[in-house]
């Protein structure tokens, strides 16, 4: 009898463990090539295509000093700077935009809300290119192509209906008791919503502000169709430029610069790991 | 403050349970308030969503350039596309292969590899979030610079492929390949659609699998008749958003072909043609119809998923 538990168990922990080794295996083949990245940036440039080593012969954290240098005259900080702005920008528009709208969906009693809240959620699937063109039209006319704000503006405006349907669903699962004792307490709706919606929204808050920063700070494509001035340039952008100038040739500096674009998406990731991934699996958000 | 007190209904007649059939009445009286949170949605709905996409109907049966005012052309550049332009028709082919390819391995890794993370005793919270790590990287510029390196000709992949015999000449150029390697970053990403299935599974009650045990199910059969149907919403959700994702897919693209979609248009994804029309060559016209063919192709494709939805998407709780 304990001889049968102990073959059992022992079983059990061989198993176990066979599937640690089989889930880390797959792991690190899966984070190879951002361990690889890393150790690029500190590669000498002609090692750094070839060498099938992931560390390198010679350390060149001067790599890091090049890219710190920037392109075509400007800093790096400069770049980090305008994509700080751009994204926190966006953060603070989906967070303020997003969250009146969802109150006005979830709790308050229009005619039109149901039509209007379908038309939110169809608009999730809307491709951007649609309105891309004459989106862009109008903020020529207004000559605000080049600035930040066809980048933040949309986002006021709460176009983002992906935030607005996971602040819906949130505030529908808060009891609605809660308004009513506001409303006793002589709340109207604003009160309601900013000292009783609000505070309990946070969750939902802390997802959005995430995923907003990280979809902007990884956001190519409208930065790179708005903005035409490498001054107004983001990291992004200042990554294809970098490219463009220097021709492959510095490869160190630019993975370096990559490094170094990457860190407030890591920093973001360690930080808020949790949220994030659970942020996903309730609302079924993309990465 | 004391008109809305008084607008209440009395306290005795307030429904206890809170159900909401008799809940207060007040909103009803104002909708205005409604509006005002609602303002800058209905204004962003407005002139950046619904009229942007009108606009858009309408720029695509034009000659519009940016410059000048649009004339009407009717379905010119719509013919144009289809039988006259075989960079058009390469660019839909590449993008229709890689969301044939890519959306139904991804969605296959993810789910294998949330089966897998699901019967975790420990550390299934860390393993979660290191498989998810690439979803958030991999959308960027710096990833695909780094992807851009290891396939580029005797680049690390290349060096590897070569070592055991396959020889490709090159993975980002050649045209037979360099799909592949997008389709590869595409997959990679895996994690976020995983994360999703973990949640599902985690949703299947216990009670099946036991039957299924009792039963004397194989792994498979229980796979098939028991993980497979429950998940089925959950599948069907991750392949709508892949899908639709996937046909929009530019950064990778763009920066691993050095913005022009080689090698032999390879890798001419969709929108990284729309964007040379409308953004290089200032054809808004053109990228206008571009536009909506994508719009109408994504929701055609949707649309097929929803209907043909009621013969495998399984609902708990639904009479059979």
């Amino acid at each position: 009898m304990t001889t049968h538990t102990a073959t059992v168990s022992t079983g059990r922990r061989l198993r176990g463990l066979g599937w640690h080794v089989l889930i880390i295996a797959m792991l690190l083949l899966l984070l190879y090539p951002i361990a690889w990245l890393l150790t690029a940036s500190v590669k000498p440039t002609d090692e750094i295509l070839s060498s099938l080593d992931l560390l390198p012969t010679r350390f060149v954290p001067e790599n890091y000093s090049t890219a710190l240098d920037g392109v075509a005259g400007i800093s790096v900080w400069r770049f980090f700077g305008n994509s700080v702005i751009v994204a926190v920008g966006a953060v603070l528009g989906n967070l303020i935009s997003c969250s009146l709208a969802a109150y006005a969906f979830a709790r308050l009693r229009f005619r039109l809300r149901g039509p209007l809240f379908a038309f939110t959620l169809l608009t999730i699937m809307l491709p951007y290119h649609v309105v891309l063109i004459p989106q862009y039209t109008i903020f020529q006319k207004l000559d605000l192509v080049g600035t930040f704000v066809p980048l933040i503006l949309p986002k006021l405006l709460a176009t983002d209906a992906f935030f607005i349907f996971l602040m819906v669903q949130f505030i529908r699962g808060l009891p609605r008791e809660l308004d009513d004792a506001a409303e006793i307490d002589g709340c109207g709706p604003v009160l309601t919503f900013r000292y009783v919606i609000l505070p309990l929204l946070k969750p939902a808050l802390v997802t959005t502000t995430i995923f907003t920063f990280i979809w902007t700070w990884n956001d190519f494509f409208s930065q790179l169709v708005y903005l035409n001035d490498p001054e107004t340039y983001t990291l992004p952008l200042a990554l294809r430029l970098f490219i463009d100038q220097t021709s492959e040739s510095a490869f160190g500096p630019m993975f370096a610069m990559s490094v170094l674009s990457i860190v407030p998406v890591v920093l973001f990731f360690l930080a808020f790991q949790r949220y994030l991934v659970e942020g996903i699996a309730t609302s079924g958000l993309k990465g | 403050m004391t008109t809305e007190t008084l607008r209440r209904p009395p306290p005795g007649s307030a429904d206890p349970a809170g159900s909401g059939r008799n809940r207060p009445r007040y909103r009803r009286h104002r909708p205005g308030i409604a509006y005002l949170f609602l303002s800058p949605w209905v204004l962003g709905a407005l002139l950046l969503t619904l009229g942007p996409m009108l606009a858009s109907l309408y720029l695509s049966f034009t000659d519009y350039d940016l410059f000048t005012t649009p004339n009407w052309v009717g379905l010119e550049n719509y013919r144009k596309l289809f039988t006259d332009d075989p960079r058009f028709l390469a660019s839909a082919k590449v993008t229709a292969t890689y969301v044939l390819i890519s959306v139904p391995l991804k969605l296959a890794a993810a789910l294998a590899v949330a089966m897998l993370l699901n019967n975790a005793r420990r550390g299934q919270g860390f393993y979660r979030s290191a498989f998810y790590a690439p979803s958030l990287l991999g959308t960027g510029v710096a990833i695909a610079l780094a992807w851009r390196a290891l396939f580029t000709d005797d680049g690390v992949v290349d060096s590897l492929t070569g070592q055991v015999g396959w020889d490709t000449g090159g993975w980002i150029n050649e045209p037979d390949y360099a799909i592949y390697v997008l389709i590869i970053l595409a997959i990679w990403q895996f994690g976020a659609p995983m994360v999703i299935f973990l949640a599902g599974l985690k949703q299947v009650p216990q009670e099946l699998y036991d039957a299924a045990a009792v039963d004397g199910s194989g792994r498979w059969r229980t796979f098939r008749s028991v993980t497979l149907p429950m998940l089925s919403p959950i599948i069907l959700f991750n392949l709508v958003l892949e899908t639709i994702h996937a046909f929009q897919a530019f950064t990778p693209a763009f920066i691993v072909s050095g913005g022009r979609g080689g090698p032999s248009n390879s890798t001419l994804f969709y929108t990284l043609y729309l964007y040379e029309r409308g953004f290089s060559q200032f054809r808004m016209g053109y990228a206008s119809a571009m536009a909506w063919i994508l719009l109408l192709t994504v929701a055609a494709i949707t649309a097929l998923f929803f209907g043909t939805s009621r013969r495998w998407v399984f609902y708990a709780g639904e009479n059979k």
